[in-house]
């Protein structure tokens, strides 16, 4: 008997008006791993994760959640014991970066004292100075700074399960490569479960200890990160082509 | 005579002014909340966007004359002014609570319900406060028509500034019109402003 896995997905289905978007996709996520939900867009890793956080209603199979159903779970509950990110960070934007990360603990009711600890601990886990940046709004950060904040945010009740929506996506190359590493090496001192979801193959690789590959709702392959750039499917082949794909502009374009 | 006119400036000043208040009060208390049942509910919203829209266009004279006859409502004086009043102040409030509630930033809503608040706690931590402003502007649109339809209450004998108006109209008394007219447009520039102000420092942006 293998340890419960913190997300154990069973033979989930979804259908959202009608038009089927999951199909049968069954996927485990251990303590301390991060599966990185690869696919095209409209592939539905998005809905997946919001079957998993209960945002929304999967139309068959159960999604179990620390070793219970999650029909067993108070919603409430369920969303507070998993962080969430998602693109644009979805700050609350009259709040303070403090109160902002500060929400999920105040909503349990921490003692203030152990809140603003807990706040300045995670400012300086993502790599923001509590001092300069606690008291400042959301309007006043950059894009990378708005998604560490929401990276603090989504630890500061240290879940067990992170979710992460293409939390980089939206970012300039360079600051995404600063925040994937950053990413790393929070995970190496946080054990945490993560579900990752992205269209990019390069930072599934870099991020994943598994890829999971979404094709029009149904899982294609679960595989490590080494596996993948082995692997066979037509779809995995796609996006390892468009990984191979490293053109310079002295070379002649790639023909299509 | 020059001290009783200032007098009678000053106390129909403040009975206007009270006639305001009231309206004010009992329009946002109305307003506000039926907005925040209304924007989750879009069936309703349009009956009852459509309902303030028609009372809007009703004028405000005709209204009076309309509200007079009517038991419980009606009659000469304050209350029926009120009820009036009130008619036309209910939209600007409504309208305004439901841009602002409906204009949160639809990524902060998800992740307010992704991070385990509840509706209780989304409405009052993060709805509300984000539609502050615009219930502002919108008080700030009602308190200044209000201010000046006021004026017209006077002809079903509700007080006020319209007094003056009433009277030297009756009288073709000019200074009179003026005693009526100035202090009400005052006082509408004033809470114009201030409510503006208000406004600017309540947003967050």
């Amino acid at each position: 008997m293998p340890a419960t896995a913190v997300v154990d997905i069973r033979h989930l289905s979804c259908a959202l008006g009608g038009r089927s978007v999951l199909r049968d996709i069954s996927l485990r996520v251990e303590e301390g791993e991060t599966v990185v939900l690869l696919g095209r867009s409209g592939s539905g890793k998005t809905t997946l994760l919001k079957v998993v956080n209960g945002l929304a209603t999967p139309s068959a199979g159960e999604v179990w959640f620390e070793g219970r159903p999650a029909e067993g779970w108070d919603p409430i509950q369920l969303r507070r014991r998993m962080g969430y990110v998602i693109q644009d960070a979805g700050l609350f934007p009259h709040w303070t970066v403090a109160d902002n990360v500060g929400l999920v603990p105040r909503l349990e009711s921490w003692p203030p004292q152990k809140v603003a600890e807990r706040v300045e601990f995670l400012l300086n886990a993502v790599g923001l100075a509590p001092a300069e940046f606690g008291a400042r709004y959301p309007r006043q950060l950059s894009g990378g700074q708005k998604q560490r904040v929401g990276i603090a945010r989504a630890l500061a009740a240290d879940p067990p399960l992170l979710l992460l929506d293409e939390p980089f996506a939206a970012l300039d190359p360079i600051t995404r490569f600063e925040l994937q590493r950053q990413f790393l090496a929070l995970r190496r001192t946080v054990r945490k479960a993560a579900l990752f979801v992205t269209h990019d193959v390069r930072e599934a690789l870099m991020m994943a200890t598994r890829v999971a590959l979404l094709r029009d709702g149904a899982l294609d392959l679960v595989l490590t990160p080494a596996e993948f750039l082995a692997a066979r499917t037509a779809e995995a082949k796609a996006f390892l082509a468009s990984l191979e794909e490293n053109w310079r502009p002295d070379e002649q374009p790639p023909r299509i | 005579m020059n001290s009783r006119l200032a007098s009678e400036i000053f106390s129909l000043t403040l009975e206007h002014l009270e006639l305001v208040l009231i309206t004010l009060a009992i329009a946002a208390a109305v307003a506000i909340p039926a907005a925040v049942l209304l924007a989750r509910h879009a069936a309703a919203r349009r009956w009852v966007l459509g309902f303030a829209n028609i009372a809007q266009t009703i004028p405000s004279l005709a209204l009076f004359g309309f509200l007079l006859p009517l038991p419980f409502i009606g009659g000469i004086g304050k209350r029926t002014a009120i009820i009036a009043l009130c008619l036309y102040a209910l939209l600007p409030i409504l309208r305004n609570t439901l841009t602002g509630i409906r204009g949160v930033d639809a990524a902060v809503r998800e992740s307010a319900v992704a991070m385990g608040m509840t509706r209780r706690q989304i409405l009052w931590l993060v709805e509300l406060p984000l539609a502050v402003p615009s219930i502002v502007a919108g008080l700030r649109i009602a308190a200044v028509t209000t201010i000046g339809t006021a004026t017209i209450a006077a002809f079903i004998g509700a007080g006020g500034l319209g007094v003056f108006i009433v009277r030297g109209i009756a009288m073709m008394d000019k200074p009179q019109i003026l005693a009526g007219a100035v202090p009400a447009a005052a006082m509408a520039l004033v809470a114009d402003e201030a409510l503006e102000w208000i406004e600017r420092r309540l947003s967050p942006a």
